[in-house]
């Protein structure tokens, strides 16, 4: 009886061995890992709108037609390795984008290490994320950098001397640029008063927010996601606090705007991409394509989600292979690529490219400046 | 003047557990049912005042009379679908549905919802901030326990003024016996579930115009955090509900402020707490010793 399951077992693996093969043999698979649902829907569905326009402007690669397997993450570190799991089991995918949030990729990406199969995290800022990894990239720039440009806005452009700083401690992202914030402050000559804390979910800031408004620093630094962005923000101007807010690029969402109303006028951050501060070919028929599509403003994550895919597919063809031994190397040696979201090229797997600053005025994101790194 | 702003936040955000504590555990108090779907039926209560006031422009108490009538509608449907087929079945049987019923809530919330938060407005009439002195007062926060000492009262009138009330008191005593004495048991358990979900629901209201964001899965923590609160004060009991829940909400608040690096452990100070009484005085502060 057991040698005949086992018999039966090793046909049917055949059988599906031999119809992986027919199918891998016409199409290629991308995995997307993106946070559908869960606090970073909005991330996540943007990323995936996308990844649908690059998908639908390059539908092919060597030949053969690309087929995207889009994995819910749900915005969870746990659900993001199932995720990652599934793409790679049971799509068998070629190689992963995503997932989005840094907290996310760092548990994502050793599922992907161990698979040996390409990751290429869109929108990941951490410098963790890469850091001793063989086979995990990302399309964007990394903290010490954000956190640099955000300090020298404060110091030369808001004119800041002392700071307050917020953390989001159950959030790598929030962890690590806030620090690298408050590290690049200091050498400009400024002095962070408090650094306080709270955890993702969190509503209620108002203890938090009552000791910052007793030492009464020039700005506040709150490099959160949207929603607790925007919560922090209505109850700080609620409490009275009048200085201006500084954020990550976290805070590029709509949803910052739509819950956090008047309070957010004013603030600025540093993130990835604006319309308005495209710099390249490629980024202008981007914004047109978006807008004409989805009747909206593209973000930096569907940007940088249609980079990744871009990046993703030049490796391929270079190489004229989906293996991951030869989409490595290719992809490490990627110079000068005219992505949407800049000219980039990837070194150390992380990407070196130019910040933008925007503000929130009149209830929309309004371009401020670009910094070169 | 800082320790007494902190204090003013510390009430505000009690209450609010206040409010959705005492829902919770008259559910418990009567039917010894840890309902763990509170938070979820509270999450559908926000829902429904959302689509009430931005979608279709009713004032805001149309929208919280209206989702309070819909969501003890819901609460009903939940016993009669999850709960009554499970009446005789032991305890444990009942908890495992409304951890069920929670999850299921959750998605479904997900897929017709949506995944993206969405804005709640907050009613002019809340949204004033009053200047005392070097203290800032947001009415909504002057609001909110008024509120919820009304709803108490009204609760406790019910509970031990009238026919429906003794009945339910009798209930929570033996369930079996009140049967025998020619009451209809199941008819007066959908009205305690229709009273525990209209309250869910207005506690959910009030909360989300606080912190104005409502997602499908918003209703965790708040339902978590009354449970901790309903515990503290002694569960099954309406006035340890709301005594709990102010000293849940005072006790975080008094915690990020004195000690604001320890302020990401909130949540843990709160089920610290939790389990400290659970060791050391498990009928909470109002509760009745139980052999």
């Amino acid at each position: 009886m057991k040698r005949l399951a086992t018999l039966t077992y090793l046909l049917l693996s055949a059988c599906l061995a031999l119809a992986g093969t027919a199918l891998a043999a016409d199409t290629v698979k991308i995995g997307a890992c993106l946070s559908m649902t869960g606090a970073n829907a909005p991330y996540g569905q943007n990323a995936q709108k996308g990844l649908e326009l690059a998908l639908s402007a390059r539908p092919t690669v060597l030949g053969k037609k690309v087929e995207v397997a889009v994995a819910d993450n749900k915005s969870d570190k746990v659900e993001a390795v199932n995720a990652t799991n599934r793409l790679i089991q049971r799509d068998q995918v070629a190689a992963i984008i995503g997932p989005l949030s840094s907290s996310n990729s760092l548990a994502a990406g050793p599922v992907a290490e161990a698979a040996g199969l390409p990751l290429i995290s869109p929108w990941a800022t951490n410098p963790l994320v890469t850091q001793d990894k063989k086979f995990i990239f990302r399309v964007c720039f990394v903290d010490p950098f954000q956190g640099q440009v955000g300090a020298n806005y404060a110091f030369h452009n808001l004119k800041a001397k002392t700071a307050a700083v917020m953390v989001d401690i159950a959030q790598d992202y929030c962890v690590g640029i806030a620090s690298f914030f408050e590290r690049a402050f200091k050498q400009l000559g400024g002095q962070v008063l408090i650094k306080t804390s709270y955890s993702s979910g969190d509503q209620d800031f108002s203890a938090q927010l009552g000791a910052i408004k007793a030492k009464n620093p020039d700005i506040i630094y709150v490099p959160a996601y949207f929603t607790e962005g925007a919560l922090i923000a209505r109850q700080a101007r609620e409490l009275g606090l009048k200085q201006p807010m500084l954020g990550g690029d976290a805070s590029q969402a709509d949803e910052l705007i739509k819950i956090g109303g008047a309070a957010v006028e004013g603030l600025a951050f540093t993130t990835h991409f604006d319309e308005n501060g495209v710099t390249t070919e490629a980024g202008k028929k981007f914004v047109a394509a978006y807008r004409a599509k989805y009747n909206e403003a593209p973000d930096s994550c569907s940007a940088l989600t249609y980079d990744a895919y871009n990046a993703l597919l030049d490796a391929m063809e270079k190489t004229k292979s989906t293996q991951a031994k030869a989409l490595v190397p290719a992809l490490e040696q990627t110079r000068n690529f005219p992505g949407v979201t800049g000219v980039l090229s990837i070194v150390d797997h992380n990407a070196v490219k130019p910040a933008v600053i925007l503000q929130v005025k009149d209830g929309k994101f309004a371009y401020v400046a670009t910094v070169k790194p | 003047m800082d320790a007494l702003q902190q204090l003013i936040n510390g009430l505000t955000l009690g209450s609010l557990y206040a409010l959705i504590a005492i829902g919770y555990t008259m559910v418990y108090g009567i039917l010894r049912l840890i309902n763990f779907a509170h938070g979820d039926v509270l999450m559908v209560g926000c829902y429904l005042a959302w689509f009430a006031s931005a979608q279709f422009g009713l004032p805001w108490w149309v929208s919280l009379a209206g989702s309070m009538a819909l969501t003890a509608a819901l609460g009903m449907l939940i016993d009669l679908g999850a709960y009554r087929p499970l009446r005789s079945a032991p305890r444990i049987s009942a908890l495992i549905t409304a951890i069920g019923v929670s999850f299921f809530l959750e998605n479904l919330g997900l897929v017709i919802f949506g995944g993206r938060p969405k804005a709640f407005a907050r009613p002019e009439i809340f949204n004033e901030l009053y200047h005392w002195g070097g203290l800032r007062v947001l009415s909504l926060s002057v609001w909110v326990p008024l509120i919820t000492a009304l709803i108490l009262a009204v609760l406790l009138y019910v509970l031990y003024r009238t026919r429906l009330g003794m009945a339910m008191r009798a209930l929570s005593r033996d369930l079996v016996t009140v049967r025998l004495m020619g009451i209809d048991t199941d008819r007066v358990v959908a009205a305690t579930f229709a009273i525990g979900s209209a309250l869910a629901a207005a506690g959910g209201i009030f909360w989300a115009m606080k912190y104005p964001q409502i997602n499908p899965l918003m209703g965790i923590m708040p339902g978590l955090k009354a449970f901790v609160a309903a515990v503290l004060g002694g569960i099954g009991n309406v006035v340890g509900a709301m005594l709990g829940g102010l000293l849940l909400g005072l006790a975080e608040i008094l915690l990020v402020a004195w000690m604001p690096e320890l302020a990401g452990y909130r949540d843990a100070l709160a089920f610290v707490l939790l389990i400290a009484f659970l060791i050391f005085r498990p009928q909470g502060l109002l509760g009745e010793k139980t052999t």
